[in-house]
C-alpha cells in the first residue's frame, strides 16, 4: 500500500513538472516575445530590455525554470508586470467566488442526481427511465455558454427573476448572494446532473441484481427504503469518484459562466489575463489549478480503500 | 490512471483499474439500442450530411457574402427576410455566416480529431503492447494533458500562441489524445493476449509487424467508432473558445463568435444569437446520436 502510494506521488510530481515545463515553453513561443506582448508596440528597446531583465527572460531556459520552481516551492508565484501584484494574492482574492460556484454546483447536482438516478434504476426500462435517458443526452449536448444565454434570456431579461452581471458578495447578505449566483450554478449543474444520474443509475441497476437485494425485496420492504437504504451506498462508488474528479471540469466551466455572468472568480481572471496578455498570471493559474487537481486525485487514491473495502482487497 | 478530465463523460473513471475500463468498453448497454429510434439516427445523419455539403460547396450556393452587409440591420428570420435566417447587428446575412461558420468549425474539428486519432491511437497501441516502462511514460504524458481542465488548457495555449487555424487545431487535438490513448490501450491489452498474435509471434513476425499488421487493423475500428462523439466535444470546445473571443480572428465567421457578437442584442433581437446557437446545439446533438449509434453498431458487430 505504502509503495503504491509512493509511486503515485512520484508520478504526480512528474506530471506537475511536465505541466510547468510546458507552460514555460509556451512563454518562449509568444509572438514577438513576452515583454513586447506586455508593453505593446510603442515600447522602446530599452523598456523591453528592462522588463526582460525583471522577468529574468535574459537568462537561460534552465536557469529560469529552476529559479521559478524554487520561487513556487516557497509560495511565490511571481508578480504580474501589469498590476504589480503578486500572482498568488490575485488568485487568493478571486478564489472564494469560484469555490462557492463549484461547491454549490456539486451540492445541487448531487441533490438532483441521486433521486433521479435511483428512481430511473428502480423503473429500469419503463417509460420515465427511457424519457430521462433521452433528456439527459440532450442536456449533455447543449454547450454551457448556449445554456447560460438561454437562462439569461428567460430568467433575467424576460421575467426579471434573477439579476445579470451584478455579483453580490456574501457580506452583502446571503439571500442576495445566492440570487446572484443562482443562474451560473444552474448552468454548471445541468450537465453534471445528467452525467451523475446516468452513472448512478447504471451502478444501481447492477446492484439490484445482487442476491441481498432479492432478499431485501422478499422481506416486503417499500421501494423507497429498498433503494435508498440498501442499494444507494453500494452503488455510489463511481458517483463519488466522478464527483471528485468533476472539480477539474467545473473549474474549466467557471471560465465560461464567470465571463457571462460577470462574476469575479478565477475563471474570469483567466480570461481577463489572457485578453490583457498578463501571461505571468495565466501561468500562475494553470499551475494552481493543476496542483489542486493533482492533489484531489491523490486524496482520492488514498481514501479509495476506506470508501469501499472491496477495492482495498482487490488492489492490495 | 485516475486523472480524468476526459472528453467522454459516458464512462465513469475508476482509479488504477484497467479491468473495468476494458469491461466498460466491451459491455454494450443494450438499453441504448432502443433509445435512439433509427428514425432519429437518420435525421441526425441527414443534418450532418447537409451541413458538410453546405460547408464544402459554400462558394457555389446562392447566398450573400459573409463579410458585407446584405440587408437591413437585425432583420428577423422568415420568408420575407434577405437570407431566411435574418441579418446580424450590421446587416450581414445570417444564413451565409452560419454556413461559412460551419466550414470553419468542421475544418478545425476534422483536423483536430484526425491528429488526435493518429497520435492517441499510436501511443495507446504502443503502451498496450509494450506495457511496463513505455506504458508508464505514455501515462505520464496523458496525465499531464489531463492535469489541466480542457477548457483552461486551450485558453492558455491560445493565450501564448498566435491564434491561427493551425495552433487552435493543434490545441484541440491535444484534448482528443488522452481519450484515444485510453481506448486504443484498453483494446490492445486484450488483443495482445489473443491467439492470432501468439501465432504471428510463433511464426517469427517482428514486433513492428505484429503492431502494425496484426494489432492496428483490429484497434482501428473501435477508435473510429468514437470519431463522432469526440468531434462533438471538439466542436463545443472550439465554439466556447470563439465565444470567449479567443478563437480565429474576424472577419471569418465562427458560430461561437456570432453568439458573442449577438450578446448585446439579447433582449431586443434574440434571433441573432438563436440562429448560431441552434446550429451549434443541433450539430452537437446530431453528432452524439450518430456517435452513440456508431459505437453500438461496432459493439454488437463484435458481440455476434
Amino acid at each position: 500500500m505504502a509503495w503504491s502510494i509512493g509511486r503515485r506521488v512520484i508520478h504526480l510530481v512528474l506530471v506537475i513538472l511536465i505541466v510547468t515545463f510546458a507552460t514555460m515553453m509556451l512563454v518562449d513561443r509568444v509572438p514577438g516575445g513576452l515583454a513586447h506582448a506586455i508593453l505593446g508596440d510603442t515600447a522602446t528597446q530599452e523598456q523591453i530590455d528592462t522588463l526582460n531583465h525583471k522577468l529574468k527572460l535574459d537568462k537561460s531556459y534552465a536557469a529560469r525554470y529552476t529559479g521559478w520552481l524554487g520561487d513556487v516551492a516557497t509560495g511565490d508565484f511571481g508578480t504580474s508586470p501589469r498590476t504589480n501584484r503578486p500572482v498568488l494574492d490575485t488568485i487568493r482574492a478571486r478564489l472564494p467566488v469560484t469555490i462557492e460556484l463549484v461547491v454549490l454546483t456539486e451540492l445541487l447536482a448531487f441533490m438532483l442526481a441521486i433521486p433521479i438516478g435511483m428512481y430511473t434504476a428502480h423503473r429500469e426500462g419503463k417509460r420515465l427511465d427511457r424519457l430521462w435517458s433521452l433528456i439527459s443526452s440532450a442536456l449533455i449536448a447543449v454547450p454551457s455558454f448556449v445554456l447560460a444565454l438561454v437562462l439569461v434570456y428567460f430568467f433575467a431579461v424576460r421575467w426579471h427573476v434573477f439579476p445579470v452581471n451584478r455579483f453580490r458578495p456574501i457580506s452583502k447578505g446571503l439571500f442576495d448572494n445566492l440570487r446572484s449566483v443562482a443562474l451560473p450554478v444552474v448552468t454548471l449543474a445541468v450537465a453534471e446532473v445528467a452525467v451523475y444520474s446516468r452513472v448512478l443509475r447504471a451502478d444501481a441497476v447492477t446492484t439490484m441484481r445482487q442476491d441481498y437485494m432479492l432478499a431485501a425485496r422478499s422481506r416486503g420492504l417499500s421501494p423507497a427504503r429498498l433503494m435508498f437504504r440498501h442499494a444507494l451506498r453500494p452503488s455510489s462508488l463511481s458517483l463519488v469518484t466522478l464527483g471528485a474528479l468533476s472539480v477539474g471540469r467545473l473549474i474549466g466551466g467557471t471560465v465560461v459562466v464567470e465571463t457571462i455572468f460577470g462574476l469575479p472568480g478565477l475563471g474570469s481572471l483567466m480570461i481577463d489575463s489572457v485578453l490583457n496578455s498578463d501571461l505571468v498570471v495565466v501561468q500562475g493559474i494553470v499551475l494552481f489549478v493543476a496542483l489542486v487537481y493533482v492533489g484531489l486525485n491523490l486524496i482520492l487514491d488514498v481514501t479509495y480503500g476506506s470508501l469501499d473495502p472491496r477495492v482495498r482487497s482487490a488492489t492490495a | 490512471m485516475a486523472l480524468s478530465n476526459d472528453l467522454l463523460l459516458d464512462e465513469p473513471p475508476r482509479a488504477n483499474d484497467i479491468g473495468t475500463a476494458v469491461s466498460n468498453l466491451a459491455a454494450p448497454d443494450r438499453r441504448r439500442v432502443k433509445r435512439h429510434a433509427p428514425v432519429l439516427v437518420w435525421v441526425a445523419a441527414a443534418w450532418l450530411v447537409l451541413l458538410v455539403l453546405c460547408a464544402i460547396f459554400a462558394d457555389f450556393l446562392p447566398i450573400k457574402g459573409y463579410a458585407r452587409p446584405a440587408g437591413p440591420l437585425r432583420q428577423a428570420p422568415g420568408w420575407h427576410s434577405v437570407s431566411l435566417l435574418g441579418t446580424d447587428a450590421i446587416g450581414r446575412s445570417q444564413l451565409s455566416r452560419v454556413i461559412y461558420g460551419a466550414r470553419q468549425s468542421l475544418t478545425i474539428a476534422v483536423g483536430a480529431v484526425s491528429i488526435g486519432l493518429a497520435l492517441g491511437g499510436l501511443l495507446g497501441l504502443l503502451g498496450g503492447y509494450f506495457r511496463g516502462r513505455v506504458d508508464a511514460l505514455i501515462a505520464l504524458f496523458t496525465d499531464s494533458v489531463l492535469a489541466v481542465p480542457p477548457l483552461l488548457m486551450i485558453v492558455a495555449v491560445t493565450a501564448f500562441l498566435e491564434r491561427t487555424m493551425l495552433t487552435i487545431t493543434m490545441a484541440l487535438a491535444l484534448l482528443a489524445v488522452p481519450t484515444y490513448v485510453r481506448v486504443a490501450r484498453a483494446h490492445t491489452l486484450t488483443l495482445a493476449r489473443r491467439e492470432f498474435v501468439e501465432a504471428a509471434r510463433a511464426l517469427g513476425a517482428s514486433r513492428r509487424r505484429i503492431i502494425f499488421k496484426e494489432l492496428l487493423p483490429n484497434v482501428a475500428l473501435p477508435l473510429i467508432s468514437y470519431v463522432f462523439l469526440i468531434t462533438a466535444s471538439v466542436i463545443v470546445a472550439e465554439g466556447t473558445l470563439s465565444f470567449l473571443g479567443l478563437g480565429l480572428p474576424p472577419p471569418r465567421p465562427t458560430w461561437g463568435a456570432m453568439i458573442k457578437d449577438g450578446r448585446n442584442y439579447l433582449s431586443k433581437s434574440p434571433a441573432i444569437i438563436a440562429v448560431p446557437a441552434a446550429a451549434l446545439t443541433v450539430t452537437v446533438m446530431a453528432l452524439n446520436i450518430v456517435g452513440d449509434h456508431a459505437r453500438l453498431r461496432y459493439e454488437f458487430g463484435r458481440a455476434r
